[in-house]
């Protein structure tokens, strides 16, 4: 296990450049992942971490060594491919002491390193198997049976829950997490899906476009975004975004589109008639006699809660009720976001704005 | 009016047996035999016809220009007794061991150097193609003038070198000749060889590599546990087919050597034709080209084992 620091790091295809400049500090048995839509860089910065791309610039160490320069097989990693990559005609036992056998261990330190982790995945049934043979779920254990074998300093996992269906992924998700709770190795893990961010992580680091826009803890990042591309990342359903400026008038307050009176706890100083992009989460609205009158459009409920699309000054919200109500579509209702959980945005750099 | 009331309305309610026509008309099987019955009638005409003929044109004592009469097995047993035939044999074994391994190893090779990444790869897979969409009888003139006793332009930069002082006789000579014939086999077949493998090492996902990077493979080794055991099937098929169009090579011994000198380069095909067509024993021919079906045979086995599906490129079973 060994800490990992990511210093200035970019890179740059041709004339193109994906990453510019990401700086992330990673402690010794940290589970970090890294999110952002598609295109980010995240997977490359992982790629770079694996040392199958170049660093253009800047440095990554793995422990106390620099390994900008150090053949990937010398960092010490494991990582676990979104395709999984198990070699197709080697048996699962095959496929997970291939790295043992090449290091040159002797056959019954290969087995028992074999049997050590196939224990630890529930894999030792399957160990004579193919990988066809498997299903989708038994494949991306075997792929982290391979990662677990090595014993790595970091464990990478390249979106590794991607090819899997719904309600599997949620199961691996608590086995990958399970499994770092009992391992406590350092593990860099890279999705696009925030919820797997949400629940996984240790610390999130929110990508986009080449840049890091937050780092933090995932209740961090839930309560306190900052800036409106975090904001909306994070959180499902996403964050309801409305436009307008800061009027207070006598109490602090915000004025929306088309009028909307809108309640803010605190107005940032000197921001009187400023315009701002104000958030509010979904869960936060409550319904009350002093909130904005919204039309209903949509309800839909899923059992443990009620997802409610309403009209709100001509914009679209979507808002969500633990408790039920009888709505229907037409309906008007007065929606009042809780003013202590509200977030304001700069309109053009999307900074936030309160505290 | 009572009558009619009662009268039971047969006519309409009742429905029809099917005939076996019928039944015939909604047979899928019966259908699909009719969709097949225009690629059997090439098969049969272009290739099982002039098979069946050949074998039974052997059995005969067939000359050109007049009708055999049933001989049974007598040609066979000439051959039998025909030393020039067994060498034929034994030269086209030669041929095909020597031309086809060393089309293996160069294809091979040439497949892994396309498949990295490096300036002008389109254009130097092109070029590679060249040897195979040359015409043969064009491309083996050409090696006939490169290996011409006087005119050979090896001999002349040889001699421009210093090394020789008198040309090589390389089609006159008998391990010349069959070493000009292999090279020239070998110059035109390793294409089709190289491009076939280099199709299957395209099928080989980039992130087995990867993975086996970080697994600390090194180069050869990724060589030996992955690309080769993943690469055995294809393998299979393109030296299958090596074999088989080697060892029915006619065009270029043809026209470069005739088989000669003294027979050192008759193949039992090019041994066949100068029986069954030059000298007009069709019969006798016909028992050289049927000789050869054993070997084919034996070739077509081997692969066909080496084709069976591998354990580990089989689905859900549970074995």
């Amino acid at each position: 296990m060994s800490s990992v620091q990511i210093r200035d790091v970019r890179k740059s295809f041709g004339n193109f450049e994906v990453l510019h400049g990401v700086s992330i500090p990673i402690e010794d048995g940290e589970f970090v992942v890294l999110v952002g839509p598609s295109g980010c860089g995240k997977s490359t910065l992982l790629r770079m971490l694996a040392g199958l791309e170049n660093i253009t610039s800047g440095t990554i160490s793995i422990g106390d060594r620099v390994v900008n320069n150090v053949q990937p097989k010398e960092r010490d990693i494991a990582m676990v491919f979104q395709n999984y990559a198990l070699y197709p005609h080697m048996t699962v036992a095959d496929n997970m002491g291939f790295s043992l056998k090449l290091r040159g261990a002797k056959p019954d330190e290969i087995s028992n390193g074999v049997k050590r982790a196939a224990e630890i995945l529930a894999l030792t049934p399957l160990l004579e198997r193919y990988p066809r043979q498997l299903s989708g779920g038994q494949r991306q254990r075997v792929a982290m049976g391979r990662a677990i074998v090595r014993d790595p300093q970091v464990f990478l996992f390249d979106e590794p829950l991607s090819n899997l269906d719904a309600k599997l992924r949620v199961a691996m998700r608590t086995e990958i997490k399970e499994l770092h709770q009992r391992l406590k190795t350092t593990t860099v893990y890279v999705t696009h899906d925030q919820i797997e961010a949400m629940t996984m992580a240790d610390k999130i680091v929110v990508m986009h476009d080449g840049i890091v826009e937050q780092m933090g803890t995932p209740l961090e990042l839930y309560d306190t975004p900052a800036n409106q591309f975090v904001a909306g990342f994070i959180g499902s359903p996403a964050m309801n975004f409305l436009k307008g400026k800061v009027k207070s008038n006598g109490s602090a307050g915000f004025e929306g589109p088309n009028g909307v009176k809108l309640p803010l706890k605190t107005a940032p100083a000197n921001s009187e008639g400023q315009p701002a992009v104000y958030g509010v989460r979904p869960e936060h609205f409550t319904i009350a006699d002093d909130g904005a009158e919204a039309e209903i459009v949509v309800v839909e409920p899923t059992g443990s809660e009620t997802q409610v699309f309403a009209k709100l000054g001509g914009e679209q919200v979507v808002a969500v009720f633990r408790e039920r109500h009888q709505f229907s579509p037409g309906d008007k209702v007065r929606l009042k976001p809780d003013p202590s959980l509200v977030h304001l945005f700069d309109e053009t750099t999307g900074k936030r704005l309160n505290g | 009016m009572a009558d009619i009331a009662i009268a039971p309305r047969r006519a309409k309610t009742e429905i029809r047996e099917a005939t076996a026509w019928d039944q015939l008309k909604h047979n899928p099987n019966w259908l699909g035999f009719w969709f097949m019955v225009p690629a059997l009638a090439f098969l049969i005409f272009f290739l099982a016809y002039p098979l069946g003929l050949g074998i039974w044109l052997s059995f005969t004592d067939t000359r050109i220009g007049r009708v055999g009469a049933y001989v049974g097995t007598e040609n066979y047993e000439w051959l039998w007794d025909d030393a020039i035939f067994w060498l034929s044999v034994f030269n086209t074994l030669l041929y095909t061991f020597v031309a086809s391994a060393i089309k293996f190893g160069i294809g091979l090779y040439l497949a892994l150097l396309l498949n990295e990444n490096m300036p002008f790869k389109a254009m130097l897979r092109a070029l590679v193609l060249i040897p195979f969409i040359v015409p043969t009888v064009l491309s083996a003139l050409a090696f006939w003038w490169i290996f011409d006793s006087q005119f050979s332009i090896i001999s002349w930069s040889l001699k421009q070198m210093g090394l020789i002082t008198e040309n090589i006789n390389f089609l006159g000579d008998t391990t010349w000749a069959r070493i000009c014939v292999i090279f020239a086999n070998i110059w035109r077949g390793v294409p089709f060889v190289a491009i076939t493998l280099l199709a299957g090492l395209q099928t080989v996902s980039p992130s087995l590599y990867e993975a086996a990077i970080l697994d600390g493979a090194t180069s050869w080794q990724r060589f030996r546990f992955i690309t080769y055991p993943l690469l055995t099937p294809i393998i299979a098929v393109v030296m299958t087919f090596s074999v088989l169009f080697t060892f029915t090579d006619f065009q270029l011994i043809w026209a470069m050597t005739r088989g000669g000198p003294v027979n050192a380069t008759h193949l039992m095909a090019t041994l066949s034709y100068q029986r069954a067509i030059i000298a007009g024993q069709l019969g006798e021919g016909a028992a050289i080209a049927s000789a050869m079906i054993p070997f084919l045979l034996a070739a077509i086995m081997v692969s066909w084992f080496g084709l069976q599906r591998r354990k580990w490129q089989q689905g859900e079973s549970n074995d």
